[in-house]
């Protein structure tokens, strides 16, 4: 069981295979989808038929249109890098704001309040999205009975997604600076103070600095949350389609490799993101 | 402190800290969700005129096909959780016990990596997988496994791959903290009493690691329940999961009152299960939600 004791061949033997086959598991249907983003054929699926490009750069003229050239698709890509810049900077604002609050005063109904923070963790994305929907069409209903006003930012579309997506993506950020403003030494404040700091130079230079690592976390987790999810966002999209929606309209057509080719297109920019955040984490220790 | 000018400067400070914290939860959380509860109890009786009613309620129970689909989605979320669990103890205890050092860091962030990726291209590479004229089929008929390409796809157990799959993280994460914090010599202690494999996990492992397989467990279940994507791309026309009931009626039917029924519905067993199991476990709803 553990390598202090004596652990029979058959299970050593048994430990490797699975781990081999927890392993293939976990990568091979990545790999297909990377391999096939690279098949001379006009759907992803066996036999091999050579290696092409065509999905990446292929244009219209020759029948393939590429990843490159798919403006719909690029169009996406965009939208959903909108939407996420616009989550990470609200979360991370309101995490930051929310963990100074729950860490630091002392208030009436702060054992509720850290409750409720929690909960948008255990409500399913899709009742997250359908209550935000039916809330919103109420609110803008509202204003046109009473004032008039078309408020259109409220019926489905990219600042309900923001919104929607926020409203749980936010809790997460809250999590993870809390956590790490929990372990700060106070009396490294207390001291700059005494020096004569002023409350805001302490912020600048001691405490935010600190809260860095964190930040830059929840800030990274927080895009790629927003960039990913796909439940809330059904729900509320509007005519602009962000690219997990985009995809799935067309998994369910009937793909061409060309998703296989913005799949393989997301794969390396979360790989690269991760082994940024790695390479950081690491010098951050040292 | 109390009074004078420190003191009105600290309250307006918790008052600015409060007010984002208030705005996001009123507005975005409850509101949007005492309103659901409100559209889920009225009934439509002419144009713009509603009553209270609990028709959509009684719809559900008298629908045979709407309280089947949600038993089935909770029975088959129940499934997939247990399996989720099977699959990773192993990979866990591996990770947490058996590799040691630099081969334990590494495998741990290779269980990671895939759910770096979005879940739409994960579902890809599994359509591309077992499709009728995808690679397994193909490789088993080249095997002289099957004579003709089978279809892999559009079965419940490809949902449950599927599900499993996209659940792994939330299991192993929990579970490899858990068992990291227990001490290798109460193992030993345990074996040289006699213990067997069986016993020390049952006595000594699965007690101490109580509180990261609750976490895991909620939390796969809760995502499962909710899943959309990989029931509805796996499953096809025969998926029949509670969440595309619910798009259906809101998106599709325009049926608010009866989606948000249904959504209360599946809030609630989910709810449910969350509580169950935190009582059974008797652990603290804040606690488990820092393990994940």
């Amino acid at each position: 069981m553990i390598p202090s004791l004596p652990r029979p061949a058959w299970l050593r033997a048994a430990t490797v295979l699975y781990v081999g086959a927890f392993l293939l598991f976990l990568f091979l249907p990545l790999t297909v989808v990377a391999v096939f983003a690279f098949n001379d054929a006009p759907y992803p699926a066996p036999p091999w038929h050579g290696f092409t490009l065509d999905w990446f750069l292929g244009n219209e003229a020759e029948g393939r249109l590429g990843l490159f050239r798919d403006s719909e698709l690029l169009g996406s890509i965009w939208t959903s890098g909108i939407v996420a810049l616009w989550v990470t900077g609200l979360s991370v604002a309101v995490g930051t704001a929310n963990a100074f609050l729950m860490e630091r005063e002392q208030f009436a109904g702060k054992g509720i309040l850290s409750m409720l923070m929690l909960t948008p963790l255990v409500i399913p994305g899709v009742i997250l999205g359908i209550s935000i929907l039916a809330f919103a069409s109420r609110l803008a209903d509202l204003c046109t009975d009473l004032f008039g006003i078309e408020a259109d930012f409220l019926r489905p579309g990219l600042p309900l997604v923001v919104l929607g997506q926020f409203s749980y993506i936010v809790a997460i950020a809250t999590l993870t600076i809390s956590a790490r403003l929990k372990r700060f030494d106070r009396s490294l404040e207390d001291a700059a103070l005494n020096l004569g700091a002023s409350h805001a130079a302490v912020l600048r230079t001691i405490t935010l600095p600190y809260l860095r690592p964190a930040l830059i976390g929840s800030a990274a987790i927080a895009f790629l949350m927003s960039f990913e999810n796909f439940n809330t966002t059904l729900m509320l999209v509007g005519s602009d389609a962000p690219l997990t929606i985009m995809m799935y309209g067309r998994m369910r057509e009937g793909a061409t490799p060309v998703l296989n080719a913005v799949s393989l297109f997301l794969m390396t920019a979360s790989a690269v993101l991760a082994l940024t955040l790695m390479r950081r984490g690491k010098s951050q220790q040292s | 402190m109390t009074g004078g000018v420190a003191g009105w400067y600290r309250r307006l400070l918790v008052a600015l800290l409060l007010a984002p914290a208030l705005l996001w939860l009123l507005a975005l959380i409850i509101l949007p969700h005492l309103d659901l509860a409100v559209l889920s109890f009225r009934e439509r009786v002419a144009p713009r005129e509603y009553v209270a009613s609990l028709a959509q309620y009684r719809t559900f129970f008298g629908e045979p096909l709407y309280w089947h689909v949600f038993v089935r989605t909770a029975l088959l979320s129940a499934l997939a959780t247990v399996l989720t669990l099977l699959v990773a103890f192993p990979i866990a205890w591996i990770i947490a016990k058996l590799a040691r050092g630099r081969m334990s860091a590494l495998l741990f962030v290779v269980c990671l990596i895939p759910f770096w990726v979005s879940e739409t291209v994960r579902t890809l590479g599994w359509m591309i997988l077992l499709r009728e004229s995808g690679v397994l089929p193909a490789i088993l008929v080249h095997l002289g496994i099957t004579a003709q390409p089978v279809e892999l796809l559009y079965h419940d157990a490809t949902i449950l791959v599927g599900l499993v799959y996209t659940s792994l993280l939330f299991m192993v994460v929990p579970l490899v903290g858990s068992l990291e914090s227990l001490d290798n010599s109460l193992i030993e202690a345990g074996y040289d009493l006699g213990g067997k494999g069986w016993s020390i996990l049952r006595t000594i492992v699965i007690p101490h690691a109580a509180p990261g397989i609750t976490a895991g467990c909620i939390v796969v279940f809760m995502l499962t329940l909710g899943n959309y994507l990989t029931p509805t791309l796996l499953g096809g026309k025969n998926s029949l999961w509670f969440t595309e009931q619910i798009y259906t009626q809101f998106i599709t039917r325009f049926n608010w009152e009866q989606g948000a029924a249904f959504g209360f519905l599946l809030l609630a067993l989910s709810t449910a299960m969350v509580w169950l199991g935190l009582a059974l476990s008797g652990q603290r709803f804040s606690d488990v939600m820092r393990r994940v």
